[in-house]
C-alpha cells in the first residue's frame, strides 16, 4: 500500500455539458513529493483539482486517492477522504465572518472533540508554522494577499492532510511573499511526510520547489518530467511558457480575419 | 412567418421549462435543507447568531414601520368610522388588521427587504470567494452549516418580528386614537379585547407569519446558494430574492387567507 502513488490519475476524460475541458488525462502524484500542473489559463488545471477533490465526476477514467476511486466513493465515505486532503484556494477563501484564529480552529471544532485548550495550543502551533502566531486576533479584512494565503496555509493543514493541493498559490503576490509560500510549500510538505500538487503558471517559482512538472494545454498533458528535464525541453510549447515567449505554439493574436482586409476593408484586401 | 412563430414558441418553451426546472431544483434544495437541520439544532449557538443578524438586527425598522402603520390606521380608521358614528370601535378595526393582514404581511415584505437580501449578498458572496467550495473541502457540508441555520432562523424570527410589528401598530393607533384624538381609552382597549378571537384571528395571523418565514428564507438561501459567483450574479440573486419573496408573501397571503376567514 505504501508503496502506491498518492494520487494515480487515469485516463480522465471531463467535460461541462457538450464542452470537453478534460481529455485521456493520465498522472501520478508519489507519496512524498510535491508536483505541479502548469498550463495556461483555462487548460483544465483547475478541473483536475476539483475532480481528485471529489467536486466534479469525470465523464469517463478514474481518480485513485490513497487506494480509493474518488467517483465511486459515497456521501459519507468522501467526506471522509477530504479529511485527509487539504486546499489552498486561490486567494485563500477565509471565512470572513471569522477572526484568523477561528478560520484555523475551524476544522478542528468540525471534526474533533478537543478541549478547547487544547485547539488553541494546536492552531498556536499552525499559525507559529507560517509565521502568524501574532495575527491571530485579526479579521480577514484586516490581512495582506500575502498574510490570508499563509492563514489558509496553516487552516488546510489542521488536520494533517496526507494531500494538500494548492490552486495557484502564487497568483497576485510580491517575490518576497512569493518565495515565503514557496519555501513554506515545500517545508511543510517535507514535514508532514504528504504529497502535494500545486497548479500554477508561476514556472520560475514552482521549477525551484517542486519535484516532478505535468504540463497541460487544452485538456491534454503536453510535456512531464523534472524540473531539469523541463527547463532543458525543447518542446516548443514548453520552451514558450518557460521562458514566456511572445509567440510560439500558443498564438499572439487571438483569431481573427486578416490584419490588412479588417484594415483596408475587403475592397482593398 | 411560420418559422418566426415556431422559433417564439420556443423561445418560450425554454422559458417556462426551465422556470419549472429551476422550482423542481429549489424544492430538492429545501429538502436537502430539512434533511440536514440536526447541526442547527444539536448546535444551536449556530442557528441563534443567525437569529441576531436576521431578527434583532430587523427590530429597528419592523418596530419604526409598525409604529406609522398604526397611526396611519388609527387616522384613517377614525375618519371612517365617525361618519357611522362608531368611532369607539377604532380598537377593533386597527387591532384586526394589524393582527389578520397588516402584520405579518408588511412585516414579512420589510423581513425579505432587510435580512432576505442580506442572506442572498452574503451566501452568493460566500460562494463568489470559493468560501463554501473550501468548506466542501474540509469535509463539512455548507448546507448543513450555512443553509440550514439561515433558514431556521428566519422560520423562527418571522413570526416574533409580526407580533412585535402588530404590537407596536396598536400602540401607534393608541396614541393617534385616543391621545391624540380623543376617543374614549376605555371603548378602544376593551372592544379590542372582546372582539379578537385567540383561534381566528391571532393564530392565523401566526401561522401566516410562519408561512412567511419559511418561504422568505427558503428563497433568500437558494437564491444565494444558486447565485452566480460574479458580482453581477450576486446583485441579480439579490434582486430576485426581494422581488419573488415579494410576490410569494402576497400570492400566499391571498391563499392562506381564503382558506382561513371564508368571509366568516
Amino acid at each position: 500500500m505504501s508503496n502506491e502513488p498518492l494520487v494515480k490519475i487515469s485516463d480522465l476524460n471531463f467535460s461541462y455539458g457538450r464542452r470537453p475541458i478534460l481529455s485521456g488525462i493520465n498522472m501520478t502524484i508519489p507519496r512524498g513529493k510535491v508536483v505541479a500542473i502548469m498550463g495556461q489559463s483555462g487548460c483544465g488545471k483547475t478541473t483536475t483539482l476539483r475532480l481528485i477533490g471529489g467536486q466534479l465526476r469525470p465523464g469517463q477514467g478514474e481518480v485513485r486517492f490513497n487506494g480509493q476511486v474518488v467517483h465511486e466513493l459515497d456521501a459519507d465515505a468522501l467526506y471522509q477522504a477530504r479529511r485527509r486532503m487539504g486546499m489552498l484556494f486561490q486567494f485563500g477563501a477565509l471565512f470572513t465572518d471569522m477572526s484568523v484564529f477561528d478560520n484555523v480552529a475551524f476544522q478542528m471544532r468540525e471534526h474533533t472533540n478537543l478541549p478547547e485548550e487544547m485547539i488553541r495550543d494546536l492552531v498556536l502551533l499552525k499559525l507559529n508554522a507560517v509565521g502568524l502566531r501574532g495575527a491571530k486576533n485579526l479579521m480577514p479584512s484586516e490581512l495582506s494577499g500575502g498574510m490570508a494565503r499563509r492563514v489558509a496555509l496553516a487552516r488546510a493543514i489542521t488536520l494533517d492532510p496526507l494531500l494538500m493541493m494548492y490552486d495557484e498559490p502564487f497568483t497576485g503576490l510580491d517575490p518576497i511573499t512569493m518565495g515565503v509560500i514557496g519555501q513554506l510549500i515545500r517545508q511543510l510538505n517535507d514535514a508532514l511526510g504528504g504529497s502535494s500538487i500545486i497548479v500554477t503558471h508561476d514556472v520560475q517559482e514552482s521549477l525551484q520547489i517542486v519535484d516532478y512538472v505535468y504540463f497541460m494545454a487544452d485538456g491534454k498533458v503536453v510535456a512531464e518530467g523534472t524540473p531539469d528535464e523541463i527547463r532543458a525541453s525543447d518542446k516548443a510549447y514548453v520552451h514558450q511558457f518557460v521562458w514566456g515567449e511572445m509567440d510560439g505554439p500558443v498564438p499572439f493574436q487571438y483569431p481573427s480575419a486578416p490584419y490588412r482586409e479588417q484594415i483596408f476593408g475587403t475592397a482593398h484586401a | 412567418m411560420l418559422e418566426q412563430t415556431a422559433t417564439i414558441l420556443r423561445g418560450l418553451g425554454r422559458r417556462v421549462t426551465g422556470r419549472i426546472w429551476r422550482l423542481g431544483f429549489a424544492s430538492r434544495f429545501l429538502l436537502a435543507t430539512l434533511l440536514y437541520s440536526g447541526t442547527s439544532f444539536r448546535r444551536f449557538f449556530l442557528t441563534v447568531r443567525e437569529i441576531y443578524f436576521t431578527g434583532v438586527q430587523s427590530l429597528i425598522i419592523i418596530l419604526v414601520s409598525g409604529l406609522f402603520v398604526g397611526m396611519v390606521l388609527g387616522l384613517q380608521g377614525y375618519d371612517t368610522l365617525q361618519r357611522y358614528g362608531s368611532s369607539d370601535a377604532l380598537g377593533i378595526l386597527v387591532a384586526l388588521s394589524l393582527v389578520r393582514e397588516l402584520g405579518p404581511v408588511v412585516s414579512a415584505l420589510l423581513f425579505a427587504s432587510r435580512a432576505g437580501s442580506a442572506i442572498t449578498a452574503e451566501i452568493g458572496l460566500m460562494k463568489a470567494t470559493e468560501q463554501l467550495s473550501a468548506m466542501e473541502m474540509m469535509a463539512v457540508n455548507p448546507i448543513a452549516r450555512v443553509v440550514a441555520p439561515r433558514f431556521w432562523a428566519g422560520v423562527i424570527s418571522m413570526p416574533l418580528l409580526a407580533a412585535l410589528f402588530s404590537a407596536m401598530g396598536i400602540f401607534g393607533g393608541y396614541l393617534v386614537g385616543v391621545v391624540l384624538i380623543g376617543v374614549d381609552e376605555g371603548s378602544f382597549w376593551s372592544q379590542m379585547q372582546a372582539s379578537v378571537d385567540f383561534r381566528e384571528d391571532i393564530v392565523n395571523g401566526v401561522i401566516k407569519s410562519v408561512v412567511f418565514g419559511i418561504l422568505v428564507t427558503w428563497i433568500a438561501v437558494f437564491e444565494g446558494y444558486d447565485s452566480e459567483p460574479t458580482a453581477e450574479g450576486v446583485s441579480g440573486a439579490t434582486t430576485r430574492t426581494v422581488v419573488t419573496s415579494s410576490l410569494a408573501i402576497l400570492a400566499a397571503d391571498f391563499i392562506l387567507t381564503a382558506f382561513m376567514f371564508r368571509g366568516m
